[in-house]
């Protein structure tokens, strides 16, 4: 064997002697960040090697939707000028948003049952899903700048603001997730109810439809209450209005993901143990 | 020299709790949860399981299946904290995966050893250091760029013992992991084993096989129904749990 002496490290464990929750769990990611760096490589290894188009898929898929829905609406909505990059720029945010959301909640990911055999922190396989989700965002631009030259659609420096935005909305999907799955220990059917709940929201939130079209005091519930209505904005203002978002759209946005972020972060290492304690 | 204790178990209870009957609705939960109804049904894995293990100790833990073994090997993992009392381990804990549990299928050997690694805890430049080591160990030689689902169980076998064991830890943790591989395999984790037992690692053993625990172990421990049915010398306890099978 390379190095047969016992490293004596004396870390002392002591299941009395712990500190608050949060803070351990946040020491544990630190600790454990190459696993999660690890779990994402192997993410995108294992599509990649799944398909014939491998990460292509990624980049076309938004495609795809985003054509299908410009042939069906754009005659509906043919006021709105650019109505592809309108689509594709709330439609990337959207998904992101969906797609991680709902695999925090979905502790039936692979991995999971090794919480009941090994100490891992457990916010790991959320945290790289995350990332996970951030690559595919990130390589979703990419068709989405090719669009906007072939159709000839002004490319601003604004742009630059896009991965700010995505950090704020990350920050709130994260929260969100755990916060779900913790309700998910006590009552898992929210797992399927949360597949339903994300339909509607999607349509509830200006993605494939104006702003405009929604009048009246229909707005204050879609709009003002609705938090992924400022993730969309602030995504969709950099790219498709070429403007960086007003900082009353910044604030709100990024109070929202912070709040949702402490109370989702703070309930989850609080009750996470209980997970394992079910059998 | 007094020894140290690597393990110490102050009165350790695991209390396991799940809804005494499932909701069907939300809405009825919620109801029932501000009425304070929700009935929860309590199930002690572990009831005021007191223990000390010393470093460098090989410790055998016996009982029949739900006794409480696995939960035991939990909290000394740190994968569960006891709901009552105390559990204190000095050192770090290298806990046997069922082999093969930490591996993804569509990943050639190599990218798991990385993954099998990270999630034991290890840094990923140490992972390369220790990298000649693991195939030296593992034998896997031309299919190491190949799927692991390509691979013979043990192939798996032998792969996820080098690279949890590529490590010299102070508290090992086997779970019945030896039932697996052929004779020739066996032989060489024993080998290893004692490898680090002589360099001073504390070793928990959880196995049926009596025969394991007398050969292995100095001390041992009998669980039944989350309690300590008998604690000392492996050969008293083996005696003391045979004579109870007898009877019964």
């Amino acid at each position: 064997m390379e190095n047969t002496g016992i490293r004596r490290t004396r870390i002392v464990y002591d299941s009395s002697h712990r500190g608050p929750l949060a803070l351990e769990e946040f020491r544990g990611v630190i600790r454990y960040r190459e696993l999660i760096g690890q779990l994402i490589k192997r993410d995108i290894i294992s599509r990649y090697k799944r398909s014939v188009l491998g990460v292509a898929w990624t980049m076309l898929n938004p495609l795809g939707t985003m054509l299908i829905l410009t042939l069906v609406f754009s005659n509906l909505f043919h006021s709105v000028a650019g109505y592809p990059i309108y689509i594709l720029s709330g439609l990337i945010g959207w998904n992101f948003f969906a797609q991680t959301s709902s695999a925090a909640l979905n502790q039936n990911v692979w991995g999971g049952s090794l919480l009941h055999r090994i100490y891992v922190p457990r916010t790991a396989f959320t945290l790289s899903s995350l990332g996970t989700g951030i690559v595919n965002f990130l390589l979703s631009l990419v068709p989405l700048v090719l669009i906007m030259l072939i159709i000839q659609y002004p490319l601003k420096v604004s742009f630059l603001f896009v991965p700010i935005a995505l950090l704020i909305l990350a920050i709130f999907s994260l929260g969100l997730g755990l916060l779900f799955s913790t309700i998910a220990i006590y009552f898992p059917d929210i797992v399927e109810m949360y597949g339903v709940a994300l339909t509607a929201w999607m349509y509830i939130t200006p993605i494939i439809y104006p702003e405009a079209i929604i009048t009246g005091p229909l707005k204050l519930f879609l709009f003002t209450l609705n938090p992924m209505y400022y993730f969309i904005r602030l995504i969709r203002l950099p790219i498709y209005d070429g403007i960086v978002p007003p900082f009353s759209t910044i604030g709100i946005a990024l109070a929202i993901s912070l709040v949702t972020f402490i109370v989702g972060w703070c309930v989850f290492t609080r009750k996470a143990n209980d997970l394992t304690y079910r059998t | 020299m007094t020894p140290n204790p690597a393990i110490i178990l102050e009165n350790a209870s695991v209390k396991y709790r799940s809804p005494e009957e499932s909701y069907w609705s939300f809405k009825e939960f919620a109801i029932n949860l501000v009425r304070n109804k929700v009935k929860m049904k309590d199930f002690w894995a572990l009831k005021k399981v007191s223990l000390v293990v010393e470093e460098g100790e090989t410790f055998g833990i016996i009982g029949r299946n739900g006794a409480g073994k696995s939960t035991l090997l939990k909290l000394v993992a740190r994968v569960l904290a006891p709901t009552e009392g105390r559990v204190v381990t000095f050192g770090n804990v290298s806990p046997m995966l069922e082999l093969g549990a930490g591996f993804h299928a569509e990943l050639t050997g190599r990218e798991n050893i990385f993954l099998n690694g990270t999630l034991l805890g290890h840094p990923v430049r140490e992972i390369k250091q220790h990298l000649p080591e693991i195939l030296d160990f593992a034998q896997i030689n031309g299919y190491i760029d190949a799927p692991v689902r390509t691979y013979s169980s043990g192939m798996v076998a032998r792969l996820g013992f080098a690279v949890a064991t590529s490590w010299v830890p102070e508290i090992l943790i086997l779970d019945e992991i030896l039932a697996v591989g052929d004779e020739e395999f066996r032989a060489k984790c024993y080998h290893r084993i004692a490898e680090f037992q002589r360099n001073g690692t504390t070793t928990l053993i959880v196995s049926h096989d009596m025969n394991t625990i007398m050969k292995q172990c100095r001390r041992a421990v009998w669980l039944e129904h989350g309690t300590v049915q008998s604690e000392g010398p492996a050969v008293d306890v083996i005696n003391a749990y045979h004579n109870s099978s007898n009877n019964n």
